[in-house]
């Protein structure tokens, strides 16, 4: 398969209370084999799902928000994250992981994933893409 | 057109199923190819041969294996969202040592995969769920 194509898995629930965010991060990982261009966008309560300080302990779920910060391995470096959504449930950038990549063609130097963009930059990066899968 | 349709809700709870057959049908009767339908979150339920609806509703399981018959679709449950909900095939009972399977004629278990080559090679991925 040479053709690449763009994807993009856009999160839109909360990381804990339904099983969305967990079965999309298994779509992205497995997806990542597939070497396709791929990015990932975060709204509505789905911004909370890269919150750091996650602590599942006394609800008896896993925790996976640390495999956010795997991502950059899979080559998944493009976490869209809307400022509307942020702004809306009181969340600013330093309440995220920080959470970063290599870049190759860079001399490997560390850079950030999360990129914050408008409610009409997001509807731009979507319109972009070939493929949306929706979470 | 070549298109993939993921459905991610459950029977019956979610119209999404319903929906997604409908949609299914209506492009198919326009002369469209429908290259796969990927059930993936609750939307794996649907392949159970198990469920019996009340007689006067809709019988959505038995709806797609009637057109996965008439047009050759190729249903796939995901693998992965269907051991957590206990949707198993013959050779997964086997595997994992469980004493039934309930899998639906019309449908196969696959992996993720399945979603991501489909998304790849179809003109349109459209997603019927929440």
């Amino acid at each position: 398969m040479s053709e690449v194509k763009k994807f993009l898995y856009v999160n839109r629930k909360a990381p804990y209370g339904t099983i969305y965010a967990q079965e999309s991060l298994e779509v992205v990982l497995i997806g990542a084999a597939f070497d396709q261009d791929v990015s990932m966008a975060f709204l509505d309560d789905g911004v909370f799902q890269l919150t750091k300080g996650q602590d599942t302990k006394e609800a008896g779920l896993k925790n996976f928000s640390p495999t956010f910060r795997a991502l950059g391995d899979y080559e998944v470096t493009k976490l869209y994250v809307e400022q509307e959504s942020l702004d809306e449930r009181g969340l600013t950038l330093d309440d995220l992981q920080d959470i970063q990549y290599e870049d190759e063609d860079d001399d490997y130097a560390e850079k950030p994933s999360i990129i914050v963009v408008s409610r009409a930059g997001m509807a731009d990066v979507m319109a972009d893409q070939d493929v949306v899968l929706s979470f | 057109m070549k298109f993939g349709i993921v459905v991610s809700e459950g029977p019956y709870t979610h119209q999404a199923s319903d929906s997604a057959y409908n949609f299914v049908k209506a492009a198919l009767a326009k002369g469209h190819e429908v290259a796969r339908v990927f059930f993936y979150h609750d939307g794996v339920n649907v392949g159970t041969r198990l469920s019996v609806p009340p007689q006067d509703d809709r019988q959505i399981q038995e709806q797609w294996t009637a057109l996965a018959k008439e047009h050759d679709l190729d249903l796939v449950i995901c693998i992965a969202a269907a051991q957590r909900r206990g949707l198993l095939d013959q050779n997964e009972a086997d595997r994992q040592g469980k004493d039934a399977n309930n899998i639906a004629e019309g449908f196969r278990i696959s992996g993720l995969g399945q979603l991501i080559e489909m998304g790849i090679q179809c003109d349109r991925t459209i997603t019927f769920g929440d």
